[in-house]
């Protein structure tokens, strides 16, 4: 029974050491649910999906307040998935918060199916805006944010960009206006596995200094190791301050993390596991949780 | 019936109606905003961002942007007015208004300003004459293009009221108020502003005075022409396409490409239900350096080119 979910779905509560065992439970169980959707649709980008675990179940599990039941509560908070393919963490997220049912995820990539290789928001509620070409999210959430900026309602706005989707010129357009309205309640993460699809960022078209950029558009920047859940939760709690600027965290991370053999491995952004390749990694995950 | 075409009719520009319905809208509904990509000035914005300043959201020059931080005032509750010179807000922004607008379901309202080839001698770079066929080609999107100030106002309240992405193209070309005994507009539906069993004219925007001047001439001639003002090119009234397939023949004319926009919807329709011999009017492609009326003159885009090709399709009529 290797994928059922730890119980106690929402939001974690207590010291940040707890907090964090809770979101790690997690996201040793979306890693090991996002494998099994893509052993059984036979496709997806495991590379990406493992690099981004543990932000979206630190956001997801602990940081986002949501209403499950209610998913489209004006005042919730919006989490915007900018990097949209990797979708096999994004799902195991919301349905581990309870977005939508664990089951469901069973349908991942099947005809007529909610899960949708790219996230839709008209066919599943949660979904803020789809995406998929990358540049696209990070300007929707700028405008979620000057909405509540409007408004002065303290819901938040988080984005998860990946570091390839920088070289995307809507990116910066987006980053530029959210610094010059001084969106103090927009967070934005990036995934900084350093690998794109055929290559480094840093071989493709180089990325750094990338603190700078950010600071040099407006930007609060702090940087953490984009799988330690107590940074990322440290983090996201000092976002929470008041505060006249929009803030980025550089996530430090390895894409196809939890895994030995796709750790840090470009060919592992599309790809699927044979079996003992999966029986492999689930051996490896259950390990870490032992 | 038919437009005050007088050369002393009064003129307007469109664009003044637009404006003051989005101010009368604002004011009894916060959720009205303007997003302009440093268009204050040509969207004639500038009294908006006097009366409401918290709400008109200037992103700069920068149209991917603009389209997707108005998806993400819709998000929030927002009721977008994202207005830009037509040529950028739709090419440039293609991909968000794909995406963000029309496949998120965003109830954002695209502006196009100054489209067809107002910009005239400023060259194929500023004149937005591809934009009806590239829009209307996207699941989802209404696209409405009024014919003078009376209709401006009715498309941006039917915007405004609509669930969903509407394009709205708009002009700064003057234009005369045309006469109608209607005083209903609803998206989805033309309407027939100059009777006729001959022949149909289907135009829309600044084209329906012309059309209706060309009526006015054919009617001279015993040929009766019958006008109609298309303003939604997408969804298209197909029961009105049914009646003027039934007349024998139709000329469609638009400011703008003769591929793929009002006479494309209105071809598809015939060649599936009602075939019946057609023109369409518009644009060739890339155009040469000349001021707007010249451009339409020198394309059969005035009332002599539209009677013209009135008479051609009659007699290949059955």
């Amino acid at each position: 029974m290797i994928c059922i979910m730890p119980d106690s779905n929402g939001t974690s509560t207590g010291t940040i050491e707890d907090r964090a065992k809770h979101v790690r439970e997690r996201a040793n169980w979306m890693r090991r649910r996002l494998l099994k959707m893509i052993v059984d649709a036979g496709q997806g980008h495991p590379g990406g999906d493992l690099s981004a675990t543990d932000i979206l179940a630190t956001l997801y599990f602990d940081v986002l307040r949501l209403d499950p039941a209610n998913p489209l509560a004006p005042d919730r908070d919006r989490f915007v998935m900018s990097k949209g393919h990797c979708t096999g963490a994004l799902y195991t997220a919301m349905a581990g918060r309870g977005l939508f049912p664990e089951a469901e995820l069973a349908s991942y990539l099947k005809p007529k199916s909610r899960l949708n290789g790219h996230p839709n928001r008209t066919y599943l509620p949660g979904v803020e805006t789809n995406t998929g070409p990358l540049g696209h999210g990070f300007p929707v959430g700028v405008g979620i944010a000057v909405s509540g900026q409007i408004d002065d309602a303290d819901f938040r706005t988080f984005v998860l960009t990946g570091d390839g989707e920088l070289q995307e010129g809507s990116m910066w357009e987006a980053a530029m206006f959210a610094g010059h309205r001084g969106l103090g309640k927009l967070t934005v993460i990036v995934d900084r596995n350093r690998l794109q699809q055929g290559a480094n960022t840093e071989d493709t078209n180089g990325l750094e200094p990338l603190g700078d950029k950010w600071r040099a558009f407006g930007w609060e920047v702090v940087g953490v190791n984009g799988h330690d859940h107590a940074e990322l939760l440290s983090a996201f709690d000092a976002a929470a301050q008041p505060r006249d600027k929009p803030r980025v965290i550089i996530a430090d991370t390895c894409k196809g993390k939890g895994v030995s053999f796709m750790e840090n491995q470009a060919g592992w952004h599309h790809g699927v596991p044979n079996p003992e390749q999966y029986a492999q990694a689930l051996a490896e995950l259950e390990a870490e949780i032992a | 019936m038919g437009a005050d075409t007088k050369s002393d009719a009064a003129l307007f520009d469109c664009r003044d109606a637009y404006v003051r319905t989005v101010e009368e809208l604002a004011v009894t509904d916060d959720r009205i905003v303007a997003v302009v990509n440093d268009s204050v000035g040509s969207s004639k914005l500038g009294k908006f961002r006097e009366r409401f300043p918290n709400r008109l959201i200037n992103v700069g020059i920068a149209e991917q942007n603009m389209v997707g931080v108005g998806a993400g005032l819709a998000n929030g509750g927002k009721i977008p007015f994202v207005s830009g010179a037509s040529c950028f807000l739709t090419a440039r922004a293609m991909e968000q208004i794909k995406a963000d607008c029309a496949y998120s379901h965003a109830n954002v309202k695209l502006c196009g300003i100054s489209s067809g080839v107002a910009y005239g001698e400023l060259g194929a770079t500023h004149h937005s004459i591809e934009d009806i066929a590239w829009l209307r080609a996207i699941d989802g999107m209404t696209v409405l293009v009024p014919s003078d100030p009376w209709e401006t106002e009715q498309a941006i309240r039917a915007a405004a009221s609509h669930d969903g992405p509407v394009y709205i193209r708009l002009s700064r070309m003057p234009v005369p108020a045309l006469e109608r005994t209607s005083t209903r507009f609803e998206i989805g539906k033309g309407e027939v502003l100059h009777e006729g069993a001959d022949v149909a004219i289907i135009a829309n925007g600044t084209m329906v005075h012309r059309a209706l001047k060309a009526a006015a001439a054919l009617k001279d001639e015993g040929v009766g022409a019958r006008v109609i003002n298309m303003a939604t090119v997408s969804p298209i009234d197909k029961d009105l396409l049914a009646d003027a397939a039934a007349t024998g023949a139709i000329v469609t004319v638009e400011e703008g490409l003769k591929q793929g926009g009002l006479g494309g919807a209105v071809a598809e329709f015939c060649a599936e239900s009602a075939p019946v011999p057609m023109r369409i009017l518009g644009f060739p492609g890339f155009l040469p350096t000349g001021s707007a009326s010249w451009l339409l003159d020198e394309f059969g885009l005035n009332a002599a080119g539209i009677a013209s090709a009135a008479r051609e399709v009659l007699d290949k009529r059955a």
